[in-house]
């Protein structure tokens, strides 16, 4: 039969290697990312064993069970962990696992970026724990406030800990972000437009994009931390000109995205699942897509409502305040276009409907109590006491948790390809639902009473002792109903009987492949002419099976799947991905070795891992292409389609323009902070001698406009192509030179104010684009050496220019900056 | 130590705004688990989306109806806001220093004391507040709002005593090992006695 030769040539080419090898080699996003899923849980428990140690020590007044110092550890460690280690990794390995599934895909845009990510969380979070272990944890509260986060008042490794070890798992972040958005938008099946994707992917949009934008802050904040503890550059101290409120503003700028970011996979999830357990279409879609696309943008307004007691005027705060109540109008439109959903269905009573009505009373309970804490004057009564403790679990709980048990039952049959064995999942439920109310519903009254947060004990006489009782107690409730949980998920792996392939009457892609999915998900890719395609065709999967879709056939080893037109969904080429690889793990084993050699202290070491990662990239890069052209390809349906290696708007490349504005925000972050220690820091302007910057500003506009142009020097004419490669590397490289040059002529030594500490960092950063810049461009001309990049094939070099472009502007930019800030002194 | 046990004009103002916000949650919640729990159990059959459904879910309950809430909301707020704010004169100015584990309060006169702030009854008293090394804050739950005491910056809160008596505060920002005990007492006192008011800081 077809359909079997099909599965088993298909099976061969996309395979994971065999063994313990495959373990360390394998780029299937369905292995990473139930990888990605399992690991989640794993940190999941381990947060909520440090859960219980808290609710034990809380349990009664003046409890002797934990002292200050290990309490500071397992709060701060509980809250990152969550956040950092659970939250995040979960929604990614939820979009890793799914959207080539929905969307009609082999796999994601970038396999082997999958790996590096998986690798990256791997290694952060054992760092994390592995100090969590040793006693050496961080302790200054999971948004790790300077200068209490500072060497002067910690100076012990807790805090390089967090810095570092986080920074290394939002690696994971940045690499999924971009890889999620450029696979929604170029891998879909054939004719998928923007408007009939399924409603999941617009969430999974929406999510990653904001992570592009969002996580840069932190990243930010967290190296200028770090640089400040390991090399006394004053940023956050304001004897020195630098200023502890720079550090709330990066932090929340990402922190208040953040939760929109956790939230709205979960969201996803449940505009997928509610309409099925209705048996009913979705209420507004569009409406939908509009009220996610405005939270996203929105989320980025409001960072300040977590700052409404550091004394920044009231009118400001009244603008942030406004717009943090805003939002809650998007979320209304959702809560209500699901109740209408319901609504207009006929609901079906399964296990994840249970947890969707958990969901509900919890989740709307906690924007409620959002919409309060957005008020400014009941905030600055609320904030920081158990009242937002109390708070943030119902959002998170009920936004995150809920959502995820949900989808966990919803999705297990598809990974499974196994029902459910016992009704273990309702005691479950009713144990997490009632333990969770009992713990943290009068934990609003507790803060209102005056409990702060983040004690680690309290008198007798503060009448908190009931409340604290009958908290710890719920609490212990449902961490029995997760361990219920746990063991029926594990049942219905082990002994549950084979499913059918659709056992919901979902509508959605993933559902047309045969259960458990196999490593290439379609044996042929489909055509959509709906949002719901399995409505229209019951038979759709078996059709697939069979080889009646597109690129249904095997050819050689190549993994081939389709790239689509990011609009129309019209195809537009084939896209050949790489295979099984070890360079993913030995990359993150040597980005690893960066952070070690710093938390260890080894400053002497760090660059030579810097140097390592650099050459890894270059192998990784090496490795792709090909230097014969295979030229157009049959894609079955009569379409005649080029490969990725013929294109210019491949994949590569959007994932460079992404890159880049993720960068971008970076260095728009610092320049915030610049400008922020200029206007609000005290201790301004700075004592000392500062050069004035004359002769530089020309010479490196001159060096990065040459850059620019050479960079597109082989665009016409392709013979003139490598040297135009190497005449960028080379005004790149001078320029970065002249910079550095500069800097030491005219600047004091960067831990002498914090003015000094930011012009150094800008040079160093203006210096490292360029220098990325100038090495990209050398691979480039290597590429055209080796017949890599062709006069056919070209697009590498628009890849390259991408690159050196954003070093010659950041060159430029800084310059000019430190010149007009120097004059300006 | 509780707020809405409040003994002071700002802390009152904003008991009323917890209530008032308490009782129209109270009512959008009871609104919403209501129709959820139709939509749950009504014997109806599944129809399709129509025009009117949608007006009905997204236009009026998931557009209009909090968009009318939270501007009345907003409006209360900022009113109890500009309220609670330091404007006009103050009967005193204190100078408060937070750090690891105490607080110093300074009068006019240089006069300081350790962990106790004395203030008269029924007038208001501004607190310059700021630390000496990590970030720390005051909080008097039942006379105001809490403000953050910051290194290299100085925050300023109103806070009155309607009564004369002696009431709790506690640091609310955590400021590491010792935060729990962070603690001082404000003693209030009955504002016409001037020699008390002379011996205020002692
Ligand atoms: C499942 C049961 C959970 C329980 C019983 C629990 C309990 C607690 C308690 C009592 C605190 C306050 C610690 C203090 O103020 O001293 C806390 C803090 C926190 N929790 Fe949870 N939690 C749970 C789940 C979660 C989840 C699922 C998340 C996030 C996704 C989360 C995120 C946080 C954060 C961010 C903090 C603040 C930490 C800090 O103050 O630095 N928790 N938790
Ligand atoms: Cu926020
Ligand atoms: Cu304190």
């Amino acid at each position: 039969m077809k359909a079997l030769r099909l599965h088993r040539d298909l099976t061969r080419i996309w395979e994971s290697e065999p063994g313990w090898r495959g373990v360390f080699s394998s780029v299937s996003h369905t292995d990473l990312g139930k990888r990605f899923i399992v690991a989640a849980a794993v940190f999941f428990g381990i947060g909520g064993v440090l859960a219980m140690l808290i609710r034990a020590q809380l349990a009664t007044p003046g409890s002797a069970f934990a002292g200050p110092e290990v309490y500071g550890q397992i709060f701060t460690m509980h809250g990152s962990i969550m956040m950092f280690l659970f939250a995040i990794p979960m929604l990614e390995g939820l979009a890793i696992y799914l959207l080539p599934k929905i969307l009609g895909s082999r796999d994601l845009a970038y396999p082997r970026l999958t790996a590096l990510g998986w690798w990256c969380y791997l290694f952060g979070g054992t760092i994390m724990i592995l100090a969590l272990l040793g006693g050496v944890a961080p302790d200054a509260g999971w948004f790790l406030y300077p200068p209490l986060s500072g060497k002067e008042y910690t100076p012990g490794v807790n805090s390089d800990v967090w810095l570092l070890g986080i920074t290394f798992v939002e690696i994971s972040a940045m690499c999924a972000a971009i890889e999620i958005v450029v696979t929604i938008l170029k891998f879909r099946a054939a004719n998928m437009s923007l408007t009939k994707m399924p409603i999941m992917a617009w969430y999974l949009l929406a999510t990653a994009g904001m992570m592009v934008f969002g996580f840069p802050p932190l990243i930010l904040g967290s190296i200028l931390l770090e640089v400040e503890r390991a090399f006394g550059w004053p940023f956050f101290q304001p004897e020195l000109g630098g200023s502890p409120l720079l550090w709330q503003h990066l932090f929340w700028l990402f922190g208040h995205p953040e939760v929109y970011i956790i939230f709205l996979p979960a969201a996803g999830a449940l505009s997928t699942i509610i309409p099925v357990m209705s048996r009913t279409p979705l209420i507004g879609y569009g409406a939908i897509v509009t009220a996610v696309m405005a939270l996203a943008f929105l989320s980025f307004g409001l960072w300040v409502h977590h700052m409404f007691t550091t004394g920044i005027p009231h009118l400001a705060l009244g603008f942030f305040s406004a717009a943090s109540v805003l939002v809650a109008i998007p979320t209304a439109v959702q809560i209500f276009a699901w109740i209408g959903t319901i609504w207009a269905g006929r609901p079906k009573f399964t296990l994840p409907m249970y947890y969707i009505v958990g969901f509900f009373v919890v989740f709307v309970l906690g924007g409620l109590t959002g919409v309060m804490l957005a008020i400014v004057p009941f905030d600055q009564q609320a904030h920081d006491t158990a009242f937002v403790t109390a708070h943030l679990h119902y959002v998170l709980v009920g936004g995150f948790v809920f959502p995820m048990l949900a989808a966990a039952y919803y999705w297990m049959p598809h990974a499974t390809g196994r029902t459910r064995v016992m009704r273990l999942g309702i005691a479950a439920f009713w144990l997490i639902f009632i333990g969770f109310n009992l713990t943290f519903l009068h934990m609003h009254l507790t803060g209102l009473l005056g409990m702060p947060r983040r004690v680690y004990t309290y008198p007798v006489e503060a009448g908190w002792t009931w409340l604290n009782l009958i908290s710890s107690v719920g609490s212990f409730l449902q961490a029995f109903g997760f361990g219920l949980f746990a063991i029926d998920i594990a049942l219905q792996r082990r002994i549950g009987n084979r499913s059918e392939r659709d056992p919901w009457e979902a509508e959605t892609l993933e559902w047309a492949m045969p259960i458990p999915p196999p490593q290439y998900n379609f044996a042929s890719l489909p055509t959509i002419d709906s949002r719901e395609p399995l409505t229209r065709d019951r038979a759709l999967g078996a059709d697939l099976a069979g080889g009646r879709g597109l690129l249904g056939r095997a050819v050689g080893n190549r993994r081939e799947t389709l790239a689509v037109d990011m609009v129309t969904g019209t195809p537009e080429h084939v896209a050949i991905l790489p295979g099984p690889s070890l360079v993913p793990l030995v990359t993150a084993m040597v980005i690893g070795g960066f952070f070690l050699s710093m938390l260890l202290s080894l400053y002497w070491l760090a660059p030579v891992f810097i140097v390592g990662t650099a050459i890894m990239v270059w192998r990784w890069a090496a490795t792709t292409g090909t230097i014969r052209d295979p030229g157009p390809i049959e894609a079955g349906e009569g379409l005649v389609l080029p490969t990725s290696f013929a294109v210019g708007g491949s994949t590569a490349y959007w994932g460079s323009v992404l890159a880049a504005a993720a960068n971008g925000t970076l260095f728009a972050s610092l320049i915030f902070g610049y400008l922020f220690l200029r206007v609000v820091a005290p201790n301004w302007p700075p004592p000392g001698e500062y050069g004035l910057y004359l002769l530089e500003p020309g010479l490196i506009t001159i060096g990065a406009i040459l850059a620019l142009v050479f960079a597109r020097f082989g665009r016409h004419n392709f013979v003139r192509a490598k040297v135009g490669a190497v005449a960028t590397a080379l005004c790149l490289a001078l320029s970065a030179a002249v910079l550095l040059v500069s800097g030491l002529r005219h600047l004091p030594g960067p831990t002498e104010h914090a003015f000094a500490a930011v012009s150094w960092m800008l040079t160093g950063y203006a210096i490292f684009s360029a220098m990325v810049g100038a090495l990209i461009q050398l691979f480039a001309s290597r590429r055209v050496a080796s017949g890599h990049a062709s006069a056919e094939r070209p697009h590498g070099l628009r890849i390259a220019a991408v690159w050196s472009d954003y070093g010659a502007v950041v060159a430029i930019v800084v310059v000019w900056l430190l010149a007009l800030s120097s004059a300006a002194l | 130590m509780s707020t809405i046990d409040p003994a002071g004009p700002s802390a009152a103002r904003v008991a009323d705004l917890w209530w008032w916000m308490l009782g129209g949650s109270a009512l959008l919640a009871v609104l919403v688990f209501v129709l959820l729990f139709i939509a749950l159990f009504r014997k109806g059959v599944a129809d399709h989306e129509t025009p009117e459904r949608k007006r009905v879910w997204i236009g009026w309950l998931g557009l209009a109806m909090p968009v009318g809430v939270l501007m009345v909301l907003l409006a209360f707020a900022l009113w109890v806001g500009e309220r609670n704010l330091p404007t006009g004169s103050a009967a005193r100015t204190i100078d408060v220093t937070a750090y690891n584990y105490g607080w110093e309060f300074c009068d006019e006169n240089g006069n300081c004391a350790e962990d106790v702030l004395r203030i008269p009854a029924g007038r208001a008293v501004d607190l310059d507040i700021t630390s000496r090394d990590v970030i720390h804050s005051l909080w008097i739950p039942r006379l105001a709002g809490k403000m953050d005491a910051i290194p290299g910056q100085v925050n300023r809160l109103r806070i009155e005593a309607s009564a004369p008596g002696t009431y709790e505060a506690v640091c609310a920002e955590y400021c590491g090992v010792g935060h729990a005990d962070h603690r001082f007492v404000v003693e209030v006192y009955a504002s016409d006695g001037v020699a008390e008011a002379a011996g205020a800081a002692r």
